[in-house]
């Protein structure tokens, strides 16, 4: 689950990391005031979306006066802002964050993220601060920083050191960073975080090591222990289908093609995707409708792919292990007959009972095309939804 | 004698709600001898004639228990597998999906010296067809053979050993190692004990995005392996940053392309379907004297 910067910076200001003083506005009033109460010379307005690359859309703004942040918030808050991270239909803003600027004298990376890998909790630094750290990593790997954190110990204060002399800091600034690291990690460990990204770090001119903007993941396994953290689910940020999926407890992920996909695993519902690339048609959808599929599943599943317009043909993909396949094909008869199904729809069935259910969407009276094979099914679908 | 479980495996459950009770059923009709369950708190009973224990070390005392499947719930999933390891087992097969991802990072760490393989979690188990079934697998679409089958994935895993049944190849081991972005046994682990068990001739590998399991597996077979690897990827059209259905199925900071791993792959000498419908037959082409 992503958070708002803001919200990260909560709860940064919780764990005792530094970040600059700053409050959130919904309206341009708001942004004024806020600037007004922050003081200074110049504040920065900065939009609220789940997207990084927000200042190349132009979703962040200098403001040297209160009246200043009054215009630039005017500009942002109700912006389809549009970053490399958004894709092409951006996102609404929503909220802008007015932050006190902070006089740069550096900027770094500070990640800490679970490394698949090494099995360890890894902390990474980088003198590269404001560009993707996959970029720095692809480019100039010598200027990444990392150790390696045995999640059963911890993170000790040498390696905290190593970073931060590492980064080239002086020794008043090591220690500042010593306590902005223990921090992080900290926060890290305690809410289940899965990333956490402070990007850039800065180094303003009298030495104050601050987080400029933040970046915080957090587990979603781990969020049913963690209802401080649950709270801030933002579920405008979400693309509407898959947070409709999410409260249906299915896994969907929306595609940019015409043919949509039910299947049940994971692993078989990418491979129905490959399936379907490989017989020359476009996946609408991702959709692992899980173990079981009776009729409630497959009536959800249906309304769900079909509220993607771009859909015009549906492959439902069952292998029937433990779930009977003659109890699957009832289900699905049940449910395309209660949706009313207007595109055409390709089944397969294999596994436990297969015949029995075939046997069922054959005498049924909806035209489903039956599919025997993996192949066969890929080929009928991107048939049926007129490719090729 | 196939890898980590044959017919001499004595199989406790850890975990006897609805669903380890459910799957405990199928096993002892597979004929695997489910020896008890583990349930806290329900010490002293027996369901369908299996006994139940409060804790895994009772358990293996009376019962000389050497494996578990293990049912519990996330929030007591990872100290269900810490428990195993300390009762002494051999093997512990953790079907739990959606255990938190920092747990399973301390719970693997901990086990670094223990006698515990653990595979999984968010995985469909073990079959040695014809002998035992640990987990959730339909054994009945298996069959005896010479192909071991490695996966990170469950239906995955069952249309493969279908592909294959059909082709009239059977398997020595069934295998899923879990969908999570920390697991016990990697593919690295499973293509080891595939290659040192004198029944498995051949191997079927079936990865999918994100992480880099699949690239470690491919210098291992190039360097460590006598006999033929066959392989497939799911997620070949997977948009990055997004999870595919697994926890540990994500593009993330420009790792875990199935591009990436089918390349690494057949590098190391590796043949890789490039349909899923192909999988039996990739196979068969990687090891001919297979093909029936």
């Amino acid at each position: 689950m992503n958070v708002h910067e803001y919200q990260a910076k909560t709860l940064l200001r919780e764990y005792g990391v530094a970040v600059p003083p700053g409050e959130l506005a919904t309206t341009p009033a708001e942004a004024e005031a806020a600037a007004r109460g922050l003081g200074g010379d110049v504040v920065v307005v900065k939009a609220q979306v789940h997207a990084g690359g927000r200042g190349k859309g132009g979703g962040i703004k200098l403001a040297k006066s209160p009246g200043e942040a009054k215009q630039a918030a005017s500009e942002i808050l109700g912006m389809t802002l549009v970053t490399p991270q958004t894709g092409s239909a951006g996102k609404l803003v929503r909220s802008v964050y007015v932050e006190a600027g902070s006089q740069i004298a550096r900027e770094l990376y500070l990640g800490v993220v679970l490394d698949r890998a090494s099995e360890k909790l890894a902390v990474i630094a980088s003198t590269e601060g404001g560009m993707e750290i996959e970029e720095v990593a692809a480019k100039t790997p010598e200027k990444i920083l990392s150790e390696y954190v045995d999640p059963n110990v911890g993170l000790h204060g040498f390696q905290a050191r190593k970073l931060g002399f590492g980064l080239g800091l002086d020794g008043a600034q090591v220690k500042k960073f010593e306590a902005f690291l223990a921090g992080l990690f900290r926060l890290f460990v305690d809410k289940d975080a899965s990333l956490a990204e402070i990007n850039p770090l800065v180094v303003t001119g009298d030495g104050e090591v601050l987080a400029l903007d933040c970046k915080l993941n957090f587990d979603d396994s781990a969020l049913y222990r963690h209802a401080a953290i649950r709270e801030l689910y933002d579920p405008e940020e979400e693309d509407p289908r898959e947070r409709a999926a999410k409260e249906l407890d299915l896994a969907y992920v929306g595609l940019d093609g015409d043919i949509g996909c039910m299947v049940n695993g994971a692993g078989l519902a990418m491979a129905t995707l490959d399936m379907i690339t490989v017989c020359g048609g476009e996946p609408a959808n991702f959709l692992d409708c899980g173990g079981g599929v009776d009729k409630e599943t497959v009536i959800q599943a249906f309304k769900l792919i079909l509220a993607d317009e771009n859909v015009k043909a549906i492959l439902v993909n069952i292998f029937g292990g433990i779930v009977r396949c003659d109890l699957i094909a009832e289900g699905v008869v049940a449910g395309a007959e209660e949706v009313g199904l207007s595109v055409p729809l390709v089944v397969r069935l294999q596994g436990t009972n297969a015949e029995e259910g075939r046997k069922i969407l054959a005498e049924s009276d909806l035209a489903i095309i039956p599919a025997e094979t993996l192949q066969e099914a890929g080929e009928k679908a991107v048939a049926a939804a007129g490719g090729r | 004698m196939a890898i980590l479980a044959d017919a001499n495996t004595k199989l406790l459950v850890q975990g006897m709600g609805r669903m380890g009770q459910f799957h405990a059923r199928l096993s002892v009709e597979y004929g695997t001898q489910v020896v008890g369950g583990v349930h806290p708190g329900k010490g002293g009973g027996s369901i369908d004639g299996i006994p139940i224990f409060d804790t895994v070390a009772e358990a293996v005392a009376e019962t000389g228990a050497d494996a578990s499947v293990i049912f519990v719930p996330p929030p007591g999933a990872a100290d269900a597998i810490l428990e195993a390891a300390d009762a002494g087992l051999s093997l512990a097969a953790c079907i739990t999906e959606g255990i938190p991802a920092q747990d399973m990072l301390r719970a693997k760490a901990a086990l670094a010296g223990s006698d515990l393989r653990l595979v999984g979690p968010n995985c469909p188990g073990v079959v040695t067809p014809g002998q035992c079934r640990i987990g959730i697998m339909p054994a009945q679409i298996t069959r005896p053979g010479p192909v071991g089958v490695v996966s990170r994935s469950g239906t995955l895993t069952y249309e493969a050993v279908d592909q294959l049944s059909r082709l009239g190849i059977g398997q020595s081991t069934c295998l899923g190692i879990g969908g999570d972005p920390v697991i016990g046994t990697t593919f690295v682990d499973a293509l080891a004990l595939f290659e040192a068990d004198p029944d498995t001739q051949a191997v079927v590998m079936i990865g999918e995005i994100g992480g880099s399991a699949e690239e470690t597996a491919a210098e291992f077979a190039k360097t460590r392996m006598s006999k033929p690897v066959a392989a497939f990827i799911a997620g070949q059209n997977a948009p990055p940053g997004k999870r595919m259905g697994h926890a540990g199925a994500i593009i993330s900071g420009g790792q875990g392309r199935a591009s990436d791993k089918i390349a690494a792959l057949e590098a190391a000498g590796v043949r890789v379907a490039r349909s899923p419908a192909a999988i039996g037959e990739t196979l068969a082409e990687a090891a001919p004297s297979l093909a029936g």
